[in-house]
């Protein structure tokens, strides 16, 4: 069952990524765009009967590694939900 | 004392800090490996600065699951003295044995330079052999040393003397120029709870001699030594 993951900066955490983003958008024009905010993207195969199985896994994985609680926090979906 | 310098996959600076434990200072100091789960009867651990597994995922965050660091979390929860250094420090921060995380620098770029460090607390076995206050000029050479931490988790740190170096200017102020990399309050060094766990991102172990244009990097290396169980 594929999962995938996505950590981000937290909420009030320097991003300094983001802000280089968010500067070089704005500078080519977009003027509109705030907010920007660089993460990761990882995909997963997990071996799981339910959706539900492979969520409680995720949710282990990314608890144990894959985002640090102090800087980053996570999301992800599950296939078939 | 005798000493144990972890090498990881990647480790970049445990020959500088073997060389500056051992051929400076005189001390026993061997080379520990990360697959080895035996600390050797060693009194003091240094995990090295490099860039452990590549850095892959974050820094610090593959190099901490292995097999030596649950010999070295035991340790620590020991009461055993352990140092982490640049890309040890990342490590202890991302196996729960220092509080908070280092993230990429305000400025995006590596930084290689000298800095001034003023040291906060001189009652641990980390700086006891420095006073209070007293300015350090020690490298960095980093591209994620910008040290996070919840605000009220470094309010309590501040008031248990945990945070131990701050990066400071030449007259030992503190200021956002003299901020290297952007981290919160300036710390550059913190200590856990019992101060027997300490990290830091600038280093010691290339300020042991003249020739390499400073020896202030001894003071941690001395405090360390004279605090031999």
């Amino acid at each position: 069952m594929q999962v995938r993951v996505f950590v981000t900066p937290r909420m009030g955490i320097l991003d300094p990524q983001g802000r280089a983003v968010e500067s070089s958008l704005q500078s080519l024009g977009f003027k509109n765009v705030s907010g920007v905010k660089v993460g990761k993207y990882i995909l997963l195969e997990v071996q799981a009967r339910t959706a539900s199985e492979a969520r409680d896994e995720a949710k282990k994985m990314c608890e144990a590694l894959l985002a640090n609680p102090v800087i980053e926090d996570y999301r992800f979906e599950v296939d078939g939900e | 004392m005798k000493w144990g310098v972890v090498r990881f996959p990647g480790s970049l600076d445990d020959g500088d800090s073997l060389y500056a434990i051992a051929d400076v200072m005189g001390q026993d100091a061997r080379m520990l490996w990360h697959k080895d789960e035996s600390l050797g009867g060693v009194e003091c651990v240094l995990l090295p600065g490099g860039f452990s597994y590549g850095d892959y995922l974050r820094t610090g965050a593959i190099a901490r699951f292995s097999p030596i660091m649950k010999s070295v979390a035991k340790f620590a929860a020991d009461g055993g003295l352990v140092i982490g250094i640049c890309n040890g420090f990342q490590i202890l921060c991302e196996a729960h044995l220092l509080p908070g995380a280092l993230t990429r620098n305000r400025s995006l770029s590596f930084i290689c330079e000298r800095v001034w460090l003023r040291v906060e607390n001189a009652s641990t076995p980390f700086t006891r052999a420095a006073k209070q206050g007293d300015l350090l000029r020690l490298p960095i050479k980093h591209g994620e040393g910008l040290y996070v931490a919840p605000e009220d988790e470094i309010r309590q740190m501040e008031e248990r003397g945990q945070v131990i170096l701050r990066y400071v200017d030449a007259g030992g102020r503190e200021s956002d120029a003299a901020n290297p990399n952007g981290s919160m309050r300036a710390i550059a060094g913190v200590a856990n709870q019992r101060f027997n766990v300490f990290g830091l991102m600038p280093h010691p172990e290339h300020a042991v001699e003249a020739m390499l244009g400073g020896v202030d990097g001894l003071k941690i290396f001395q405090s360390i030594a004279g605090s031999a169980r």
